[in-house]
């Protein structure tokens, strides 16, 4: 079972009271760019075994989405952060080395 | 005044706990910027009750402000001040970025009146309701088996529960089911 605090609410919710939003910090190409941009952003996202960024909503609480960072083998979660920020903060990314030297997912590591 | 109906008429129910519906509950949905000392006066001058912090919920007799998010309030009141206070806010609130909404009649509220209120809810929600974790002067916004609701601690023996209109006979049969007599857990 995921647990994961809502960096909102303080709320430690179990996953039933969640909502998965996919992967995280994916930049949207709309109308109007090229279609390689456009068939990139939405089709090709990540799918690693070990750490990886997603969005998730707190549907059944405060109703906020947010950013969490965890290991799809493990499930270990390093931690979750506001939605309102482009990529992961340090401190997480300082967690996740602290537990995996040598992490790397999409262009951080 | 006509006679209000509330979506179960008061229906009650007494297994482990006593499950009553509220007949009628004033209550005003507001959302705002809590950063903004100018809403929170607004909000706290006519609600008459201190801005609660994160996750608090202040009752003080039939008035009471909850946390329902970062940016959401639910002002309870009487079912029949919550149409003058919505108008005070609105009036308190102008040309503020806020919304004032009165959902008295969208909503339907239950109490849980016993010694086994904690488990009752425990059963039904993804929530610790040990007393170490949960107390009064609390709401936890969460889903009662299938729907979402809210519920917050009247003392250490009753609690409240509010969710939407539509689902009232769902989570009123589900508040049954888990308070059936015979059914104590006995672990809370």
């Amino acid at each position: 079972m995921l647990i994961l605090e809502c960096p909102y609410c303080g709320v430690k919710a179990e996953e039933t009271e969640l909502h998965a939003g996919g992967e995280a910090h994916i930049k949207r190409f709309g109308p109007g760019s090229s279609d390689d941009d456009f068939e990139t952003y939405l089709f090709q996202r990540e799918n690693p075994m070990g750490v990886h960024f997603e969005r998730w909503r707190h549907v059944n609480g405060c109703g906020k989405w947010f950013h969490a960072a965890r290991s799809t083998t493990t499930l270990e979660v390093f931690g979750t952060y506001s939605a309102r920020t482009f990529e992961p903060p340090q401190e997480i990314k300082d967690k996740i080395t602290a537990r995996l030297p040598g992490w790397s997912w999409r262009d951080l590591s | 005044m006509s006679d209000l109906a509330t979506a179960l008429d008061g229906a009650s129910f007494d297994g482990l706990v006593k499950v009553e519906e509220l007949h009628a509950q004033g209550m005003i949905t507001l959302r705002g910027d809590f950063g903004d000392p100018g809403f929170v006066t607004a909000v706290t001058g006519v609600a008459e009750v201190s801005m609660p912090g994160q996750r608090g919920a202040i009752v003080d007799g039939r008035r009471g402000l909850l946390w329902m998010s970062p940016d959401e309030l639910l002002l309870l009141c009487t079912y029949a001040e919550a149409p003058i206070l919505a108008a005070k806010l609105d009036a308190a609130l102008a040309g503020q970025h806020c919304l004032v909404a009165n959902v008295s009649d969208a909503r339907a509220c239950f109490t849980l009146n016993g010694a086994y209120t904690r488990e009752v809810l425990a059963k039904l929600a993804p929530v610790d309701m040990s007393r170490d974790s949960f107390g009064p002067g609390e709401v936890r916004r969460t889903r009662l088996a299938q729907v979402a609701a809210a519920f917050w601690l009247t003392s250490d023996d009753g609690a409240q529960i509010v969710c939407f209109r539509s689902v009232a006979e769902y989570v009123f049969n589900l508040l049954k089911a888990a308070s059936a007599p015979g059914s104590e857990v006995d672990f809370l």
